[in-house]
């Protein structure tokens, strides 16, 4: 079963999103700051991370730079799934490594999971 | 600290653009100019006050009390409009951050939605769907709503990103009419499609001309009564890309039609035959072709539909 973490501080997505995906046969570990994330992201070693940008602790872009400069990390997917999208955010997420960059709001949950499969299946 | 301060309030040009607007309009420009203004007037007073004042100490006098005047008059005008400038700026950075804030909730409404429309929480009676659909529909419609805020805001603050690349209009426009097709025939409106031959390819930011296009469409659809037809065109014209679009709509009443272009500006029979709608979206449609170089226009009658059109440099 491949493993997804998922690292968001809103738990209402964290139920919606988390239970469709389990509901396709992934394994969801949750991480509600960026701090956990990182250690989750060390001990657990999942297939793919799911990286919100705005959390408590340590920033999203510090949670990627981090996991970008891990050698146990570093080959990690990771989709960046954010309501952030100023000027700039998103050539920052890709510079530092992120595979997908994806506004929550102009995507529906579907959608995302088909993000999520492509991401692991290729 | 201080010293790079100062320069730092010298750098005209650069707090110029902080606020977008022309540089005729800039305080911090005006500002320069007027103290220009008033050195010129100095030296006037001066050669007119050693010409006709015998007294070398009333002349002196009186240039530096005219450009002691002068001086305040010039900082008290020019620091009102900063002040209005600044104020612009702040409400932009406001609706930003409003609509930034409003997604999360939003898109956990709109996902939380999904999975009960999906039938996976229970089974869900037809009655139910009715409503679930009534639910659905709005909070697009508040998606929508907030992404033009958000567009808008970026304009204001010109914070728009204005990429340029090579693309076919022509590919866009028949990809924009497909995606269309659902909602036309539910609007019971034929869509047309006419295109010169070997027309040149454009370069500009194809995202923001797909929203000028989309736009376009989107207002020539919701805006006919009855049976809609809707034409496009695209042509060669005066070395620039032409593209047209004519409905049969309601149009655009004389005295209204001044101001279509204006945020948040909805003619009254619009509203009339559509309640959905912000005001947004010509708005934007203008600041983006102004961005890209391009001009736009339109004929209305009310009654009878309208035409917009809009040109793009092809290099």
């Amino acid at each position: 079963m491949k493993r997804i973490l998922f690292i968001e501080d809103e738990s209402a997505l964290q139920k919606t999103l988390g239970e469709v995906l389990r509901e396709n046969g992934y394994e969801v570990i949750n991480a509600l700051n960026g701090e956990l994330g990182m250690k989750l992201a060390k001990m657990k070693k999942p297939n793919l991370i799911l990286l919100d940008l705005i959390l408590p602790k340590l920033s999203g872009f510090e949670v990627l730079k981090q996991l970008k400069k891990d050698e146990t990390t570093k080959d990690i997917p990771v989709i960046v799934l954010t309501n952030l999208e100023g000027v700039g955010d998103v050539e920052k997420a890709m510079e530092l490594g992120a595979t997908t960059y994806l506004v929550k709001a102009n995507y529906s949950l579907k959608e995302v999971v088909d993000k999520v499969k492509t991401a692991l299946e290729g | 600290m201080t010293i790079k301060k100062i320069f730092s309030q010298l750098d005209f040009f650069g707090q110029c653009r902080r606020y977008d607007i022309p540089i005729s309009q800039c305080p911090q420009f005006l500002f320069l100019i007027m103290g220009l203004v008033i050195i010129f007037s100095s030296i006037i007073t001066y050669a007119l006050g050693t010409r006709y004042i015998r007294d070398p100490e009333i002349a002196l006098l009186l240039v530096l009390s005219i450009t002691a005047v002068l001086l305040i008059l010039a900082y008290l005008i020019s620091r009102s409009f900063e002040r209005l400038a600044q104020a612009n700026r702040l409400k932009s950075e406001f609706v930003s951050i409003v609509s930034h804030q409003l997604r999360s909730p939003l898109s956990n409404m709109r996902w939380a939605l999904e999975v009960l429309m999906s039938g996976k929480m229970g089974k869900i009676e037809e009655k139910q769907l009715e409503y679930f659909s009534i639910l659905r529909e709005n909070s697009d419609r508040m998606r929508e709503l907030v992404k033009d805020l958000l567009t808008v805001s970026r304009i204001e603050t010109a914070r728009l990103s204005f990429k340029k690349e090579m693309f076919s209009l022509e590919k866009l426009i028949k990809e924009l009419i497909c995606s269309f097709e659902p909602f036309s025939k539910a609007s019971n409106t034929e869509i047309s499609f006419q295109a010169e031959k070997d027309l040149p390819m454009v370069v500009s930011d194809r995202e923001k001309i797909k929203l000028v296009i989309e736009n376009l469409i989107d207002n020539a659809i919701r805006y006919t009564k009855g049976k809609g037809k809707i034409e496009i065109k695209l042509k060669k014209k005066d070395g620039r890309v032409y593209f047209e679009i004519k409905d049969n709509g309601v149009g655009i009443p004389k005295g209204d039609q001044k101001y279509v272009f204006q945020k948040f500006f909805r003619s009254k029979n619009a509203s009339r035959y559509q309640t959905e709608g912000s005001g947004l979206g010509l708005y934007i449609v203008k600041s983006i072709l102004e961005k890209a170089k391009g001009k736009i226009g339109f004929r209305s009658q009310e009654g009878k539909g309208s035409t917009f059109w809009f040109t793009l440099p092809i290099e």
